[in-house]
């Protein structure tokens, strides 16, 4: 049991480490994941890229639906516009990711914008559809715009460069992935716990008594637009650096729907939660095919049930959380912590 | 100059008149209650002085200038506050961020120094942290500043909204019903704060409050409505001994 839990300024107050054990425990963890790739195999590198980019899309999809309480069925078309972005400025115009990442996220900022104007006048399952339609219009966009995305054929990226420095590989890519996702966790992370962040909150408890506390309802909502399509423009631009190859087809809406998963059983309004959403979402179909290998000497039959095994137990696990665990895995994450922390005279 | 004039105010809702040719003064430094039977327009005026709502005609002035148009938010900043009936905290924030979200108007930090967080946005959290901690002692709920608001006693919760509403360190506060649902320890308490946010911060309060005991004891001026329109206003001594006032709430006098 912990004991000599006391503070002396508010600094220390507000600091995102309740005592310097977690602090220590976190480094420990980072340091651990930046030497991981070394030992790792090209299919778990993959796999490890893949989380991190589904943890920043994550992350980005809870600004705006769990923090700001606006459903956005849209991820998969911010992704789109941060991919695409990312073909036509490092494929066609050739410059460096340094530039090429931000300014994707950027773009898909402004995309996010302009599909964030409904929420203006719209709530809920009507704001949902409104971004189920700006799902339609970047799909059909990137389908029809054959000179910029390729069309239906797809769209090669380059690999990621800067100054003489090519990430050809998974590993290389990692330590770029890596450090993004850090970066973006700490910020998003800061944005909540200084002004914008928590307007952003009470917009989502309360937003007419936000308005009365003179926050600027709509001015926050497009910002929290904004934001969250920033971060989700990041991930695409990621993505795309990865996969090296993106068409339409990368993005369909059951991808939102995924990202939606990822946030539900992770916890609505926590960051912890985005992560551990992304990772369980991103390791399910890697573990149902690990598991039917296992099963085809016995089962040859199984093999064909991977893709639809996916979807069922998809499906399966997000009612199970939202009967058992409505706040997701960070809740539950909080309970085990809080045992802990009292353990062994929990009363 | 008085603090807040109201205007000939006319609100009605498709036929249904709240408000018809309502006006009054607030003084400087004075804390005026409100009363009248239910449905008589209290709310209803007070959503008009915190722009809730836009009359029809008739006219909001507040510190001279006529914010009849302007939004809610802008009110705020000029420094008007306000409470609501049915407590309407932010129920998923602790009692520090819900007081927080009442310095949101005094706060500069954009997204981009609020991401980075150290530096400029930590110093400005810090120093909006020290002015909600003097509100916390104020009102004596430094035990609860952690708890997610939801989970308090309703007389808490009250509690902790009139803080939000002192975190925005307004001129004009608006207080709808602060001791609806209250037993009279609470009430005591409640009736105490509100003297001395009066007293010791010179805030100018406008009051709705059903409790007689409560608004003659503490208030310096009274309005009375019924029906929509003003039928008294003047010294809780004036009022009582108004036959008007005595008719609205207990009927004509047969004879």
């Amino acid at each position: 049991m912990r004991c000599g839990d006391f503070r002396e300024s508010y600094a220390e107050d507000m600091s995102l480490f309740e005592s310097p054990l977690p602090r220590v425990l976190l480094s420990g963890l980072l340091l651990f994941l930046l030497v991981l790739p070394q030992f790792a195999t090209t299919y778990w590198l993959d796999v490890l890229n893949r989380i991190c980019i589904a943890i920043i899309g994550a992350v980005g999809l809870n600004v705006v639906t769990g923090y700001t309480g606006l459903i956005s069925l849209g991820t998969a078309a911010f992704l789109a516009v941060g991919g695409f972005a990312t073909a036509a400025m490092a494929g066609k115009a050739g410059l460096p990711f340094v530039i090429v990442i931000p300014l994707s996220g950027l773009l898909t900022a402004m995309v996010g914008l302009v599909f964030g104007i409904p929420s203006l006048r719209l709530k809920g399952l009507y704001l949902a559809v409104a971004t189920l339609a700006a799902h339609y219009i970047v799909e059909f966009t990137a389908t029809h715009w054959d000179s910029m995305t390729g069309g239906v054929n797809g769209i090669s990226i380059p690999p990621a460069q800067f100054a003489g420095l090519v990430l050809s590989d998974d590993r290389k890519m990692f330590y770029l992935i890596f450090p993004v996702t850090v970066g973006l966790l700490f910020f998003t992370k800061n944005l909540f716990r200084t002004k914008v962040g928590k307007a952003f909150v009470a917009i989502r408890d309360q937003d007419i008594s936000a308005e009365v506390m003179g926050v600027n309802v709509f001015r926050y909502k497009l910002l929290s637009f904004a934001v969250s399509s920033f971060i989700v423009g990041v991930a695409g631009s990621l993505l795309a650096y990865q996969a090296r190859i993106i068409s339409p087809e990368n993005f369909p809406i059951t991808l939102a729907i995924d990202y939606l998963g990822m946030v539900i059983i992770g916890g609505l309004g926590s960051i912890l939660g985005s992560i551990f959403g992304a990772i369980f979402i991103t390791l399910l179909p890697e573990m149902l095919r690990l598991g039917t290998d296992a099963l085809s000497n016995q089962w040859p039959a199984l093999m064909q049930l991977v893709a639809p095994l996916k979807a069922g137990v998809f499906g399966l696990v997000v009612i199970l959380f939202l009967i058992f665990e409505p706040d997701g895995m960070a809740a539950r994450w909080n309970h085990i912590k809080a045992y802990w922390k009292l353990y062994p005279f929990s009363y | 100059m008085p603090l807040l004039r109201v205007n000939n105010l006319i609100l009605h809702f498709r036929g249904v008149t709240a408000l018809s040719d309502v006006s009054f003064e607030v003084r400087r430094g004075s804390l005026h209650a409100v009363i009248g039977p239910n449905g008589a327009g209290k709310t209803s005026l007070l959503n008009c002085i915190s722009g809730v709502y836009r009359p029809q005609r008739g006219s909001v002035h507040f510190d001279g200038a006529d914010v009849t148009k302007l939004s809610p938010a802008h009110r705020t900043k000029m420094g008007v506050a306000r409470t609501f009936q049915n407590i309407a905290l932010f129920r998923g924030m602790t009692v520090l961020d819900n007081l927080l979200i009442g310095r949101h108007v005094h706060q500069h930090e954009g997204v981009l120094s609020g991401g980075i967080y150290y530096g400029k946005a930590r110093a400005e959290e810090i120093a909006h942290r020290e002015v909600v901690e003097d509100i916390i002692d104020f009102l004596e709920i430094q035990h609860i500043r952690k708890k997610v608001v939801g989970t308090l006693a309703y007389g808490l919760q009250k509690r902790v909204e009139l803080a939000r509403a002192l975190a925005l360190e307004p001129r004009l506060l608006l207080l709808d019903e602060p001791m609806a649902g209250m037993n009279a320890e609470e009430k005591e308490d409640m009736a105490r704060f509100i003297l001395d946010i009066n007293e010791d911060r010179g805030t100018t309060m406008i009051m709705i409050e059903h409790d007689m005991g409560v608004v003659m004891d503490v208030s310096h001026r009274v309005t009375v409505l019924s029906f929509g329109e003003k039928i008294a206003d003047g010294t809780p001594e004036e009022v009582q001994g108004d036959p008007a006032v005595q008719e609205a709430y207990l009927g004509q006098v047969q004879g």
